[in-house]
């Protein structure tokens, strides 16, 4: 059965979301327990492929029985073994705190709302685990798709954000597939050991430059990368809030994988970095990206636009990390991956939560939160410690080492970049904690008594269990940070 | 200008494609109605599967299908008599990929319109501005 794991992490996903709209036709209740099934077994075939492959080294799955680079390969390496495995855990944390959130909101529609999130999981995973440029193309989509009617699912103006991010997300899936048709025009393969090998030995590198740019391109329109960021914040800001939590931590993280993935596995370092100047317009990219994420942030009035202001410039750090091209840089890339997706995850549970007992999500209203939700105000301390950079937590490794990367490198541009988005992290959530630790207005508009308690209105076990073990973990991987480097990322590297 | 024109005449598949693909992008980006934009999003992801068709097309090549022998004899397969499929089998992928895409876009564009009450982007914006 373990050499099934590749496959059987999508199919599992796959089959169970037409199972669970069969059954949605006559009954909602099955819904949810099937999805729960069909995730906790990606997890366990993700884990399982993860120890596989860093006990045997590379994994490959022929899909039909072709061999590559006929058929579909599917090349399972610790780099991507890794990411499955975040990919998986946090869609799973993330559905055990949907449940409620689910209830409440659609209720007649949650066999539709489930079978979307399994399927935007399975693709995740396909895209993840695929070693072929054209079928991660479908993969992608498949994801981006069942992404945008999630995103419309919510209310208000869910659609139009939806809308908004189905345009510019084609545009970008369209240029990745003119970058694969240019990239098969020079190469007449598909698979991507095989266009690695293929690459360095053609002459005129002309076609192969602009297929690299046009698949980059795309890339950066789906990661929201600084000038390409538009559709980011209302998307994950107006969705509900039981999909923001699926589609924030993922999304952008899977498609800086995918960037890494290209780089290395089909273009070659050595044909990538070896461009004179393509490298240091995406490092100033980059730099931009962080700094006027942060700004942006800090002009926000609502936690959801902040956050999703955070993801943008947290994508600066390792599309910047990525491209310093030394070892420390790409280290702190690949480990913020899963840092990213822990803090984001962690955030937008709370953010889930607040929303669930007030009912938006603006600034003002969050006055006597600590007293009203303190285990919940906990969490979110962390998380912001986190992102901020603090130790033990684990934002602080990653971003030591995309520090250490920079002055390796010389990008002193990229340092102080990371430096000032620390801080303005810093205001923008010593800020928020201290709102919280005001007292609400009664009614006519007078504060209350002193020794009059603030009433305990926590979210429900449901939603604070995930959120205990998302924040504890940014604790653990924080302290484990050291294992996690020298036992799997310092394998992924290749040497440049 | 001999060159111009033929460099214009013997890539003339990329031209119409580059062609396409621009009206496609104005229309995504400057059409003030969603439903154009969708219009010009479906242009646009047309252009790139006609140029998909066309990298695959050669001259006096036929379909590649094998003919045996009627009596088992071994025919030589010469595959420069043959148009190459796989960018043609592709793009039966990306086209299911586009029809789906239109119909979420669609879909999208019906609750806009209920939220709304209309699908121009300008009088959406200044609904968004008042509230």
């Amino acid at each position: 059965m373990s050499e099934q794991f590749p496959a059987l992490l999508i199919t599992v996903p796959l089959i169970s979301a037409f199972f669970i709209t069969a059954l949605g036709w006559r009954s909602a209740k099955p819904a949810y327990p099937i999805a729960l099934l069909a995730l906790a077994s990606a997890l366990f075939s993700s884990m399982g492929l993860f120890g596989e492959v860093l006990k045997h080294g590379k994994v490959s799955y022929r899909l039909g029985g072709w061999p590559p680079p006929f058929g579909i390969e599917y090349a399972v390496d610790a780099l991507n073994a890794f990411v499955l495995v975040v990919i998986s855990f946090v869609a799973l944390i993330n559905l055990i705190a949907a449940k409620r959130k689910v209830d409440g909101s659609f209720s007649g529609k949650s066999p539709a709302f489930y079978a979307l999130y399994v399927m935007f999981v399975s693709g995740l995973l396909g895209i993840t685990v695929t070693g072929d440029v054209f079928n991660l193309y479908v993969l992608l989509e498949i994801t981006a798709l069942t992404g945008y009617a999630l995103i419309g699912m919510g209310d208000k103006h869910a659609p139009l954000a939806g809308f908004n991010y189905l345009i510019m997300g084609t545009i970008g899936a369209s240029f990745y597939l003119l970058g694969v048709g240019y990239l098969y025009l020079a190469t007449g393969s598909l698979n991507m050991g095989n266009l690695s090998e293929i690459i360095p030995t053609i002459q005129s590198k002309q076609t192969i430059i602009f297929a690299f740019i046009f698949c980059l391109l795309g890339l950066f329109i789906k990661m929201a990368l600084f000038p390409l960021h538009n559709w980011l914040p209302n998307a994950y800001s107006y969705s509900p809030p039981a999909a923001s939590g699926l589609i924030a931590p993922l999304t952008t993280k899977v498609m800086i994988y995918v960037m890494i993935r290209l780089v290395y596995s089909v273009f070659t370092p050595a044909f990538s970095f070896g461009h004179p100047i393509l490298p240091t317009v995406f490092i100033w990219l980059a730099i931009i990206a962080i700094v006027m994420g942060s700004l942006l942030a800090l002009a926000q009035k609502n936690l959801l636009k902040i956050l999703s202001y955070i993801i943008v410039a947290e994508v600066g750090y390792m599309v910047g990390g990525f491209w310093l091209g030394n070892s420390d840089g790409m280290t702190g890339a690949i480990l913020h991956i899963a840092n990213d997706a822990l803090m984001t995850l962690c955030l937008f549970l709370v953010a889930g939560n607040f929303i669930f007992v007030l009912k938006n999500d603006r600034l003002e209203s969050f006055k006597g939160l600590i007293h009203k939700m303190p285990l919940t105000m906990a969490a979110f301390i962390i998380g912001a410690l986190s992102i901020i950079g603090v130790p033990p937590t684990c934002g602080f490794f990653s971003k030591w080492y995309l520090i250490k990367g920079g002055i390796e490198a010389g990008q002193y541009g990229f340092v102080a970049a990371l430096l000032f988005s620390s801080l303005v992290n810093v205001i923008l959530f010593f800020k928020i904690i201290e709102i919280t630790y005001f007292e609400p207005e009664t009614k006519d508009g007078h504060s209350l008594h002193h020794h009059v308690a603030i009433p305990r209105e926590e979210a429900p076990l449901s939603m604070l269990i995930p959120l205990a073990i998302t924040t504890l973990l940014l604790i653990g991987v924080g302290l484990y940070s050291k294992e996690i480097v020298t036992g799997i990322i310092q394998h992924v590297l290749p040497t440049i | 200008m001999e060159e111009i024109t033929a460099l214009l005449v013997s890539r003339y598949n990329y031209w119409a494609f580059i062609v396409l693909m621009m009206v496609g992008l104005y229309g995504m980006i400057a059409k003030n109605n969603l439903v154009k934009k969708i219009i010009g999003m479906n242009i646009f992801q047309t252009a790139i599967i006609l140029f998909y068709v066309s990298i695959g097309a050669k001259k006096d090549a036929t379909i590649p299908i094998i003919e045996h022998g009627h009596h088992g004899e071994e025919v030589v397969i010469k595959a420069v008599d043959y148009i190459n499929p796989l960018p043609h089998v592709l793009m039966l992928t990306a086209i299911v990929v586009s029809v789906a895409t239109l119909g979420v876009a669609l879909a999208l564009a019906i609750r806009v319109y209920r939220q709304y009450n209309t699908l121009e982007e300008n009088e959406i914006k200044s609904q968004l501005s008042e509230e």
